[in-house]
């Protein structure tokens, strides 16, 4: 009997340390698959320092606000393509932030409960269709009807305005910052509508419902109950949407018009750092040129990574004060 | 009396012409919002199948000014990278949720991961491009196939571990204790009941995932670049049709635009059909 009960022990002792060490190697390969992300955000980080090394030691901080950009006598300076790349962003955000508001709005408040849910899938499709091809929609749809069109409506009206003007001369190509800009905010249209969506879907339903109790209209409820409680997450939302218009490739290199140009006029040709790399990587000559693409590369990240770090603090602010609030 | 019931009239009156003007203002944004998606969709469609013939899905893409040709070549090209993708991501992305979910609830580390988690899903993909071109094109001294694969990954994991995690958190406690009860080890509770009970929801995140990949231009264009011929080669430079999409449409070859079109046609299918299917899929799951 006493046999029989040590057999026992050694053998359950046996099974559980087997189980323990199991565990201990799941938990082990989750945590190195988990740490996976960390390690590739690193990755990039020093990969593209160490292979933009040769710029950042030859023209030194100079390349980040110089204009030449000359590939004979390697020449380099990063301004026109940084310069479009946050003028197209803005431009973006400009457009779409009063949109997605509006979408997020009618989603919210006004829209009957049978259409939400179809409605709101729509957007999301929106939000799916790859980005190349609002780009191949922008070259070949968009910009005619914006060169026949828009163009010459808004050097009549907007153009004839002095000091603001000059940011709508020159000639009606259809392509350039302004199309790139309108463009990229249709991509990112969706993106913002359905984070907004989301955070005012987060207000305590007893704070709309006393505003409507006392007799406030929709539209009082929306801009002094839901706006006010929800702007972190609101900020965050907007940010996120930036961040994906300051690194989107393929919607700006077709219609931004590949241009190494700086000029104050909106119409005209110009270049972000996303389309310079899509365009002039692949026939880089090992070197300074080379280097230079890889520069970009790395502002373009970091200032992609200081805004969607902001966007993503800010969201985490908005999620913390809805615990504390309801 | 009468002079305050004027005036009050006359607030109403404001206000509610405010919330009219709002109103309408925010019924617009749908509206154009919705005809944007519809215009995209018509014109897709009206080019894109009177591009779409057999030939293009059995022939490969034609030199240069030629005629005739298909996309044969960057749709298997395609349909490799995101598999091997989908393979190579599934596993990493699906554990990586399982340890944010299941081990490290509210540490530093969990925090930290979640956080570059979270950047990595909105980061410049282009970037990611460059990354892996440094990474490892320049070793290798060529384009492949697998070069493209790692950068579709490095797209993809941050979306899956992303949705596992939160599918994962739904799971009740009570099925967890119910299984540590019955003497189970937590590598078991994790696979055999916490993801086996997430299971539609982690497949929702995975499909996600396919659909954001396969519809990626710019990190192939530095690791998979392109190929002319029909290739299955994963170490040579391969076809894929997003980049062919981008090169067909900038050229000036008719014959090749409107193969282009073709291309965008047959992705965006795709794209839509993986995000419906996602949420048909999720949708079950909810019901049950």
């Amino acid at each position: 009997m006493n046999n029989v009960d040590s057999l026992m022990t050694s053998q359950r002792q046996r099974i559980l340390r087997w189980q323990r060490w199991q565990d201990f190697f799941f938990e082990k390969t989750t945590m190195v698959f988990a740490l996976s992300t960390l390690v590739a955000l690193t990755g990039i980080i020093v990969s593209l320092f160490i292979s933009s090394w040769p710029v950042l030691t030859t023209f030194g901080f100079e390349f980040f606000y110089t204009v030449e950009w000359d590939i004979i006598n390697s020449k380099f300076g990063g301004l026109i393509a940084i310069f479009g790349t946050v003028a197209t962003a803005t431009i973006a955000i400009l457009i779409a932030l009063p949109l997605s508001f509006g979408i997020a709005v009618f989603l919210t408040e006004t829209c009957p409960m049978s259409l939400r849910r179809p409605l709101g899938t729509a957007i999301e499709l929106l939000a799916a269709v790859p980005s190349i091809i609002y780009g191949m929609f922008g070259l070949f749809v968009f910009a005619p009807l914006f060169a026949e069109y828009v163009q010459p409506a808004l050097a009549g009206s907007l153009g004839q305005i002095p000091g603001v003007g000059i940011l709508f001369t020159g000639a009606f190509n259809g392509i350039g910052i302004l199309a790139a800009g309108l463009i990229l905010a249709m991509m990112i249209l969706p993106f913002i509508a359905s984070v907004m969506r989301d955070v005012f879907e987060i207000v305590p339903p007893i704070l709309k419902e006393s505003a409507y109790g006392i007799g406030c209209t929709t539209w009082e409820v929306v801009t002094k109950i839901v706006l006010p409680y929800t702007k972190t997450g609101v900020v965050g939302g907007v940010m996120l949407g930036l961040g994906r218009a300051l690194g989107e490739t393929m919607a700006v290199t077709f219609v931004i018009g590949n241009a190494h140009k700086l000029s104050p006029s909106l119409f005209s040709p110009g270049n972000s750092i996303a389309s310079t790399l899509a365009n002039e990587f692949g026939e880089a000559e090992p070197g300074l040129h080379y280097a230079s693409l890889f520069s970009l590369g790395l502002a373009l990240f970091l200032i992609t990574f200081v805004v969607l770090s902001l966007a993503k603090w800010m969201l985490i602010r908005a999620e913390a004060q809805k615990g504390i609030k309801s | 009396m009468k002079a305050s019931t004027n005036m009050d009239l006359s607030i109403y009156a404001k206000r509610k012409r405010a919330n009219f003007i709002g109103m309408v203002l925010s019924m617009s944004a749908m509206i154009i919002g919705l005809a944007f998606l519809l215009w995209i969709l018509s014109i897709l469609i009206f080019k894109g199948f009177s591009a779409l013939s057999i030939s293009m899905l059995t022939h490969s893409t034609p030199a240069p000014g030629s005629e005739g040709g298909g996309l044969a070549n960057a749709i298997v090209g395609s349909l490799m990278i995101v598999l091997s993708c989908s393979l190579l991501s599934t596993p990493i992305g699906v554990l990586a949720g399982v340890y944010l979910s299941e081990y490290s609830d509210r540490s530093k580390i969990a925090e930290v991961t979640r956080f570059v988690n979270d950047i990595m899903l909105s980061a410049p993909s282009i970037v990611i491009g460059l990354f892996v071109y440094a990474l490892i094109v320049v070793p290798s001294k060529h384009f492949s196939g697998w070069a493209g694969t790692i950068a579709l990954s490095l797209i993809a994991i941050p979306v899956v571990v992303r949705t596992t995690e939160n599918m994962l958190k739904l799971v009740p406690v009570s099925l967890r204790e119910a299984a540590f009860a019955l003497g189970a080890p937590k590598w078991k509770v994790s696979t055999s009941v916490v993801l086996k009970a997430a299971k539609s929801g982690v497949m929702t995140g995975l499909l996600l995932a396919l659909a954001r990949v396969s519809g990626e231009t710019a990190p192939l264009l530095f690791t998979a670049l392109n190929n002319q011929f029909f290739s299955t080669d994963m170490n040579k430079p391969m076809a894929n049709l997003p980049v062919v999409i981008f090169q067909f449409a900038m050229s000036p070859y008719d014959n090749w635009v409107n193969l282009a079109w073709g291309g965008a046609l047959l992705i965006t299918l795709t794209v839509l059909a993986l995000n419906i299917i996602a949420r048909v899929v999720f949708r079950e799951k909810v019901s049950v």
